[in-house]
């Protein structure tokens, strides 16, 4: 097992290196002058090319890419231009926020989008599948900023349940410390900020979740059903077996791989942020940190954005990569 | 049947825990409600469509952190409560010499700044003397109010002990008192500008009624009241929170859900549901911007100035204020709006007139080439909604025989594109930053301007030659003799199509009293009460 990490992770080298080569690429195949355009047009010459400088545009490109990997083993992600903040540090508060939203509607989506599916299976062409995979089409096919509004003026305005937008209530401010606010309300032992910071992130993460969970539900069903006609299913509900038992222990198990990669893939996406569901809620997290940068032609911001961005992304198959092992010891990876 | 048991029982179950998990949380704002209603805590909310950039006021140019700065930082001289008459603001009085060349001002004494230090002359001299030194990108707002083909207007700032401060001019500059109450040339600490140096920015000391206490980005900056503010009584807020809140329709939520007091930018399509509910109060910011057509002079076919005479008959813009500002807009003759000092009220506008424009654009011998009409892709007060705009012009220009295909582009692109001329035709917009004419007719028309603000490329000598000349003029009279002059040969030369000056309409909670909106965008927030 160790020996498969390992492998798998020494794997994982030469698609970093393509990644941060590819993002390199990026800013260099705008066109025009990128010091020029980060300045504007009243820019004096000495000042254009003092941030030439700066930025290393005077040296050949693979000098360049190699200043560039260097700074980024050393964790430097480059200065914003807009706030003048040095990226590593700045860029934390906007992942937090993002993960902790992501995280949220993740766990929504699976816990109700594997059920629905194990169910919809289960009960294959019973009014409860239709219904399910019915709202589940509903679900890939609804625009985002259509249901946060709907979302909003519900349970919200009409209901008064949850607060419309953003992370928590600003009249009663959380003390960040590791940007993680269910976290950080805990640690202070502030129980009734927990409170709100859960209700902060319902209508996000509902928003969030549908897709995912929609995506899971169908998937997880059409696993199921091919697992639920297998001998050894036949077997153990021979045996009399508990219905229950035959399909959250035995099917689920083995249906669960094809579950896991989704599950997966869909994660790496919302930790890219999602700039429909962080704009609707005001949510502070890195899809509009990168969005708004592009819109300051701040370079470094979006360079060092997508690379961290896709960077969680490999991070997260590899993660499901391991589990699968884990979890289907019959995988045996040589 | 045990299967369809099954079913809904598992069914009820994850439906019965998401209800719970919201249920028990929804019993808690009620009880916060309940002390705001006995007690009123004075915090005020304010929704706004974005975040600050920086909170040094001299290194930025946006209103959003304009909207914040101007609260925490105060200029020698203020524009009034909702105009642009000048004022004291931390100059008492001031005299100005024969020749317009020496300003001599007289600072209130006692002021102090958010960290304990004294203002005094010391420190607006070597403000003035930190922007000067800096680089012109850095400092924008200086350089092009106080600087002029690289050289300095402000030749010299000089403290005459610790209250007097002399500027001598290079030459006279008309608005310079104009110029100087923008919020840009805010005093700042001289003793929190040594410490923090280039991280300023997000530690910003000023002398103003709120002080700075902490700035989630992309989320909310908290001000509270600064106790040792010298005007007695004031502020009467407790504390100013800025929320961003980037969508239009959920900042209107969140008002109505009681999340935020005041939010800003609300479509003129919601004004009729704010004025509807009871627990709202719809607020009008005076009005002093300009949504236009440009037209881009160097481009066929709009290099000739017949086509863009014929395009200013082809548009119906009363027919656009009606449909897309639902009358929260007058029809814009100049490129300026009508309050400012300088204003030709006797130029005759263009009227809605297809069958002339069809004659001038044959006369003009416009062979029916096609036009790139580009549509702005961000709503702006002075552009409600820049897609729609540019249908109903399309509509017009075809009538004409004009065919346009629209077009649109990310925003700081767009900026970006008009800037270099890339576009025939465009959608855009200027809101005024001082109320005085050069702030419009020069930054937006002046050959000066072309490749920043003169997006039509527009240039004529005679214009630069009055816009120059009425920069220094002092008369105020004979000043706007020369603006008047300039707009009707701008008239006649067509650069644009003015379509509209707007009311940008803002929403509050009943209970915010002594909110006056401020026409240049950013108001002092001190008068304002929550009852």
């Amino acid at each position: 097992m160790l020996h498969y990490i390992g492998r798998r992770f020494l794997q994982l080298i030469p698609v970093l290196l393509g990644m941060t080569f590819i993002v390199f690429l990026i800013i260099r195949a705008i066109p025009g002058d990128p010091a020029q355009m980060i300045l504007g047009q009243q820019a004096t010459k000495e000042s254009v090319e003092a941030l030439r400088e700066n930025l290393g545009l005077n040296n050949p490109w693979y000098i360049q890419y190699f200043d560039y990997l260097k700074g980024l083993l050393t964790g430097d992600l480059g200065v914003s231009i807009r706030t003048n903040q040095p990226i590593s540090t700045e860029i934390w508060p906007y992942l937090a926020a993002t993960f902790e939203l992501a995280f949220f509607a993740m766990f929504i989506a699976v816990v109700i989008g594997m059920n629905a599916g194990i169910i919809s299976a289960w009960f294959q062409n019973t009014w409860f599948d239709y219904l399910a995979m019915v709202i589940a089409l509903i679900g890939v096919s609804v625009p985002v900023f259509w249901l946060g509004l709907l979302e909003q003026w519900l349970f919200s305005i009409n209901l008064g349940w949850f607060p419309t937008s953003g992370r928590e209530e600003v009249r009663d401010p959380i003390m960040a410390i590791t940007h993680f606010y269910l976290i950080d309300t805990l640690i202070q032992g502030r129980y009734d900020q927990f409170g709100t910071v859960v209700k902060h992130l319902i209508l996000p993460g509902m928003a969030l979740a549908t897709i995912p969970m929609a995506i899971i539900a169908r998937m997880t069903r059409s696993s199921m059903l091919e697992v639920m006609r297998s001998d050894y299913i036949r077997t153990a509900r021979a045996k009399g077996q508990k219905m229950f038992i035959v399909v959250y222990k035995h099917a689920l198990k083995n249906a669960i791989i094809p579950i896991l990669t989704v599950i997966g893939l869909q994660t790496g996406l919302l930790l890219g942020g999602a700039i429909l569901t962080e704009t609707i809620f005001s949510w502070p997290g890195i899809g509009r940190y990168i969005y708004e940068a592009i819109g300051f032609r701040d370079y470094p911001v979006i360079q060092s954005g997508i690379l961290v961005v896709a960077f969680l992304f490999v991070i997260i198959n590899f993660i499901v990569d391991i589990l699968y092992s884990f979890i289907d010891k019959r995988i045996k990876y040589n | 049947m045990l299967k369809k048991l099954w079913s809904v029982g598992l069914l009820l179950l994850i439906f019965v825990l998401a209800a719970c998990s919201g249920n028990d949380k929804a019993n808690e704002p009620a009880e916060t409600d309940g002390d705001k209603k006995s007690n009123v805590p004075q915090v005020l909310v304010f929704g706004r469509g974005g975040d600050s950039v920086s909170l040094d006021p001299a290194i930025v140019t946006d209103g959003e952190s304009a909207k914040v700065t101007i609260n925490i930082y105060e200029t020698l001289v203020n524009f009034g409560e909702q105009d642009t008459t000048i004022h004291p603001g931390l100059a008492e009085s001031w005299e100005v010499s024969e020749d317009g060349l020496t300003y001599t001002f007289k600072l209130r004494e006692g002021v102090k700044f958010h960290d304990g230090t004294d203002f005094n002359a010391e420190a607006v001299v070597k403000n003035f003397e930190r922007w000067k030194a800096g680089a012109s990108e850095k400092f924008y707002y200086y350089h092009s109010m106080f600087k002029a083909d690289g050289e300095d207007i402000i030749s010299e700032v000089i403290a005459d002990g610790d209250y007097t401060v002399i500027f001598k001019l290079s030459r006279p500059q008309a608005p310079f008192l104009k110029n100087l109450a923008m919020f840009p040339f805010g005093i700042a600490s001289p003793t929190a500008l040594d410490q923090y140096g280039e991280s300023f920015g997000d530690n910003p000391v000023g002398t103003g009624p709120f002080k700075f206490v902490e700035w989630k980005r992309n989320d909310s900056i908290t001000l509270e009241k600064f106790e040792d503010y010298w005007q007695e009584g004031l502020p009467k807020l407790d504390k100013v929170i800025f929320r961003s809140i980037p969508d239009n329709s959920a900042r209107l939520n969140a008002l109505v859900a009681g999340e935020i007091d005041l939010a800003d930018g609300i479509n003129p399509s919601d004004a009729q549901s704010v004025e509807a509910n009871a627990n709202l109060q719809l607020i009008e910011r005076p009005s002093m911007n300009i949504g236009y057509l440009g037209l881009t002079n160097t481009r066929p076919p709009f290099d000739n100035k017949l086509v863009r005479q014929a395009v200013n008959h082809a548009i119906d813009k009363q027919a656009i204020v009606d449909a897309f500002y639902l009358g929260r807009a007058e029809v814009a003759v100049n490129p300026m709006p009508p309050s400012i000092s300088g204003y030709n009220d006797a130029i005759k506008d263009y009227e809605y007139d297809p069958e002339k424009a069809k004659a001038l654009l044959a006369e003009a011998g416009y062979d029916g080439t096609p036009i790139e009409l580009w549509a702005m892709p961000v709503p702006r007060p002075y552009m409600p909604d820049g897609r729609k705009i540019a249908e109903a012009i399309q509509k017009n220009l075809q009538d004409v025989g004009i065919p346009s295909e629209i077009k649109t582009a990310e925003w700081a692109t767009y900026l970006d594109m008009a800037k270099n001329g890339e576009f025939d035709a465009f959608l855009l917009g200027w809101t005024g930053d001082n109320g005085d004419a050069d702030n419009f007719i020069y930054t937006l028309l002046d050959k000066d301007t072309i490749g920043s603000n003169n997006y039509a490329y527009y240039a004529n000598e005679e214009v630069h030659n009055l816009l120059i000349q009425a920069q220094s003029e002092v008369d105020e009279e004979k000043r706007n003799e020369l603006y008047k002059k300039a707009q009707e040969i701008i008239k006649e030369d067509a650069p644009w199509v003015p379509l509209a000056h707007s009311i940008p309409l803002l929403a509050a909670k009943k209970g915010v009293t002594n909110y006056k909106p401020h026409p240049t965008g950013s108001e002092v927030l001190s008068n304002v009460e929550i009852q």
